[in-house]
């Protein structure tokens, strides 16, 4: 054999091995998106449960209360007021704080004594929090919507994207290149929040770097800087935790924040940046008119979009070719809500309508809708709609492959635009270029659109240890994007490709096991459909079918079954064994009725969200009333019944402290999943497949 | 994972098109049938195969739409069921990867340096990028020695490519 033969074969077995290490990940990636985005479409199921509150909210129903306790602002609405009600002068810093202190106005050391402070893990003191975001509020409604930024001759700026929380990437990032000042200009495009467990650290960090060089760092809005979406996805509960007597304020002060973020960056009027995306309507014009403050929520206008989306449902399954369904068939289950018939109102007029119809229009009657910086109800016209309707498709839309404009559904706001739009939407602007973010990719960047749009992602490690690198983008003068990765965490560098695909795909079993045991019920269900007999029995075929039907994620059961079903036959799955053996709860709730257990588990997320938002005073906890209400109004919608006794019972037995009301943590605890399952099953997916193709 | 193994020809090919709709949807990001261009060797590795760069450029070309950059599942299903009923790419024989590396390992060390390595590896046959070549070394070098014995890592990489 000559060398030549033999370098050949070595490398053509080696990319052979490389590959199907790419597949395993690519797997992995495609579990945790899919699971990701069903959490998403679940919050749409929220709100489409608050549209269902709205239709069956009578004047006298003894649920008003509890509706109004959610949606009414039941409180001061001047900013003068406001600030006041914000005011950190009457908070005492006791001796013992340990943390950092802080002079205004904020200087540079002070944001560096910040930094390292919270490399060392310290937390600010909540006067310190309070002043800060004071200050960066005041900055804020100073700014406009659109930050137009030019590049000096021998200066380069830097973009980064989804920060999440991860605060060592931040600090990763700036040692890497170097801190903000006015020689280096930074872009920082959203969802700085969220999901990582320093949210707040990073904000501070960056609002303290915008105080110091307001000219010079430029933050956009992302779609995770949205109070709504907060609750869901940890920044409230981090708060919360971080600072028990002083959290509300401080979340209501970071309401207005958020809601006064600037929406968009322009690079010498070539370069545009923003966090989720754009659509065919988009018009930089009239985005850079509106209000954005007085756009709140974006969230909370999903169900006028839910309307339209209908109209969208019947132009989609005439099979048009530039419709994008992710899977064949529907599996987005939009279509199969109990969609409210009276969405073609705005919700605000609709709240109105019903408030005077109870007697409570005292709060907005007093209102005045004159006063151009108070956060008076918008007027709910029809160019109030299409100003949100900008916001929400700059904050939420995904790029997709194929021509046209479609909304995204698998969000759930915004929507997916093509190629021709972003070339149609770039010319009419005159730019050249467009980065956003939004999306993890697994090196940190990504073209598409023929290099016109360019996402970048900062948080590395995502989804899991290894799951992904981060990255941010240098630009010069001549506006040709350079790209920096990295990846947190000492451990993780030190992985080899193997290790890290390995442990990724661990994680991503575990989460696909907890949905499997949530639909438990549901999924012995379909199994019994295919086993008339009762045998105990279904073939492999069966289970992958029933299990798609039942979970809905278009992932690919077949080679996913081995890491998933130890006791299989002669292709057959003893389905009731595998259903015992998933997991199982350490419920520290003794409930006789178990199904009810399960629908609370199925649900708990959203549960928890609904907790929170009741919770208007961000107690921790809720009363036995709210929580039968709420319950009961849950329980209708989904259709299932559970009687007044059960959940008398249930909330009792939840009360673990007996003092009458219901601490929302303790509560969420109780449904912790405890994995038993995991007994040395191969990790290689497709061991099978080689096996039998050799 | 025994699946009967008295399956007609009609069931086998079901089943290899099942495989290869799998594999191909995994990569299938708007779920309309058609993957980028660049995905598509690491889908025909993964389905067992072992083309090499070669084979895979006149593959490509002969599903390929049109330079467009995208290849559709129409065009693909029929030619790699043809590569996997034919067994166009089989798999290479330990025995014979072994003779590879005894070959480039000159003085019969029984073990190769990264240097030898990457000077064969980025420099003969169809060559290693720089990344590819990075990659290599990482996962296969001892960690302490820093030399690659080729025979442990035949054995380890052969089925399962987990640690």
């Amino acid at each position: 054999m000559s060398s030549i033969r033999a370098a050949l074969l070595i490398q053509r077995w080696y990319r052979q091995y490389v590959a199907r290490l790419e597949m395993r990940r690519r797997c992995t990636w495609n579990i945790f998106q899919s699971i990701e985005y069903a959490g998403e479409q679940d919050q749409i199921k929220l709100y489409n449960f608050f549209g269902f509150l709205m239709d069956h909210f009578t004047p006298a129903s003894s649920e008003r209360n509890l509706i109004s306790h959610i949606f009414r602002e039941n409180e001061i609405c001047r900013d003068i007021e406001w600030e006041r009600y914000f005011c950190y002068k009457s908070i005492e810093v006791p001796e013992s704080y340990t943390g950092p202190h802080l002079t205004f106005p904020m200087t540079f050391c002070g944001v560096s004594k910040l930094m390292e402070a919270f490399k060392h893990k310290q937390q600010l003191h909540a006067r310190y929090v309070l002043q800060i975001l004071g200050e960066t509020w005041r900055l804020l409604r100073i700014l406009p919507n659109i930050n137009y930024v030019s590049v000096c001759h021998n200066q380069e700026i830097t973009i980064c994207g989804d920060l999440h929380g991860h605060l060592e990437d931040l600090l990763l990032i700036f040692y890497k290149n170097g801190l903000p000042s006015s020689e280096k200009p930074y872009v920082f495009n959203g969802d700085f929040v969220d999901r990582g467990k320093n949210s707040l650290e990073i904000l501070l960090i960056l609002f303290g770097f915008l105080l110091v060089y307001p000219n010079d760092v430029h933050l956009n809005r992302g779609n995770h800087e949205d109070h709504i979406v907060n609750l869901r996805y940890g920044f409230t509960k981090e708060i919360l935790g971080k600072y028990r007597v002083h959290g509300k304020k401080i979340l209501k002060l970071l309401q207005k924040i958020f809601s006064w973020l600037p929406l968009a960056t322009v690079i010498d009027h070539k370069v545009l940046i923003v966090h989720g995306g754009i659509s065919d309507m988009t018009d930089l014009n009239v985005i850079e008119r509106v209000d954005r403050h007085r756009v709140r929520e974006p969230t909370s206008r999903q169900w006028q979009q839910e309307s339209e989306q209908q109209e969208w449902r019947g132009w989609r399954t005439s099979g048009s070719p530039a419709s994008a369904q992710r899977h064949n068939p529907p599996r987005r289950s939009l279509h199969n809500l109990p969609i409210s018939n009276q969405l073609s109102w705005s919700l605000e007029d609709e709240l109105k309508r019903r408030r005077r119809l109870a007697g409570f229009d005292q709060s907005y009657g007093e209102m005045n809708k004159s006063e151009s910086d108070s956060d008076s109800e918008p007027a709910g016209t029809e160019t109030d709609e299409q100003e949100w309707k900008q916001i929400v498709d700059l904050l939420w839309s995904d790029p997709m492959p194929q021509n046209g404009c479609i909304p995204n559904e698998v969000r759930g706001g915004g929507c997916y635009w093509g190629p021709d739009v972003t070339e149609e939407v770039l010319e009419r602007h005159n730019l050249q270029l467009l980065i956003r973010s939004h999306e993890c990719k697994q090196d940190g960047y990504e073209f598409c659109h023929n290099r016109r749009v360019l996402t970048i992602f900062s948080a590395s490690n995502y989804y899991e240890v290894g799951s992904n690198r981060g990255a941010y983008i240098r630009m010069g003068p001549d506006l040709v994007p350079h790209f920096i990765q990295y990846q947190a965490s000492r451990t993780c560098r030190e992985l080899t490709l193997t290790q890290s695909v390995g442990w990724t795909e661990r994680s991503a079993l575990r989460a696909l096991r907890e949905q499997l045991f949530v639909h438990k019920s549901d999924l012995i269900s379909a199994f019994q459909e295919f086993d008339p007999n009762n045998t105990g029995m279904i073939s492999l075929r069966h289970w992958a079918s029933a299990t798609e039907t039942v979970l809905n994620l278009g992932l690919p059961w077949r080679m996913l079954r081995p890491q998933l079903v130890n006791s299989t036959k002669y292709g057959m799955v003893d389905y009731q064994q595998w259903i015992r053996e998933l997991s199982i709860t350490e419920p520290k709730l003794e409930i006789s009725d178990t199904s009810i257990l399960e629908t609370m588990y199925k649900n708990h997320s959203n549960l928890e969200t609904i907790f929170r938002i009741i919770d208007t005073d961000h107690s921790g906890s809720i009363s036995f009333e709210e929580f039968r209400q709420t319950w009961k109004l849950l329980s209708s919608h989904l259709q299932t019944e559970i009687s007044d006794e059960a959940i008398a019972d249930l909330a009792q037995s939840i009360d673990f402290n007996k003092d009458g009301s219901i601490d929302i943590n303790e509560f969420m605890e109780a449904f912790r999943l405890v994995d038993l399952s995991l007994k040395g099953r191969s990790t290689d997916f497709y061991t099978s497949q080689l096996v039998y193709m050799s | 994972m025994a699946e009967s193994n008295n399956q007609s020809a009609e069931t086998k090919l079901s089943d290899v098109h099942k495989r290869i709709k799998a594999a191909f949807e995994t990569f299938d990001n708007a779920a309309n049938n058609t993957v980028d261009v660049r995905e598509i060797g690491t889908i025909i590795y993964s389905l067992g195969c072992f083309p090499s760069q070669a084979d895979l450029h006149d593959f490509i070309a002969e599903v390929e739409e049109d330079h467009s950059g995208y290849i559709h599942l129409d065009r693909f299903l029929p030619a790699m069921t043809k590569v996997l009923l034919e067994h166009k790419f089989p798999p290479i024989p330990k025995d014979l990867l072994l003779q590879a590396f005894e070959v480039l390992d000159k003085d019969n060390k029984g073990y190769l340096e990264p240097e030898e390595l990457t000077k064969y590896m980025t420099q003969e046959g169809e060559p290693f990028t720089q990344e590819e070549m990075e990659e290599m070394l990482t996962g296969l070098a001892d960690h302490e020695r820093n030399v690659i014995y080729y025979k442990d890592v035949i054995n380890q990489l052969a089925i399962d490519p987990d640690m």
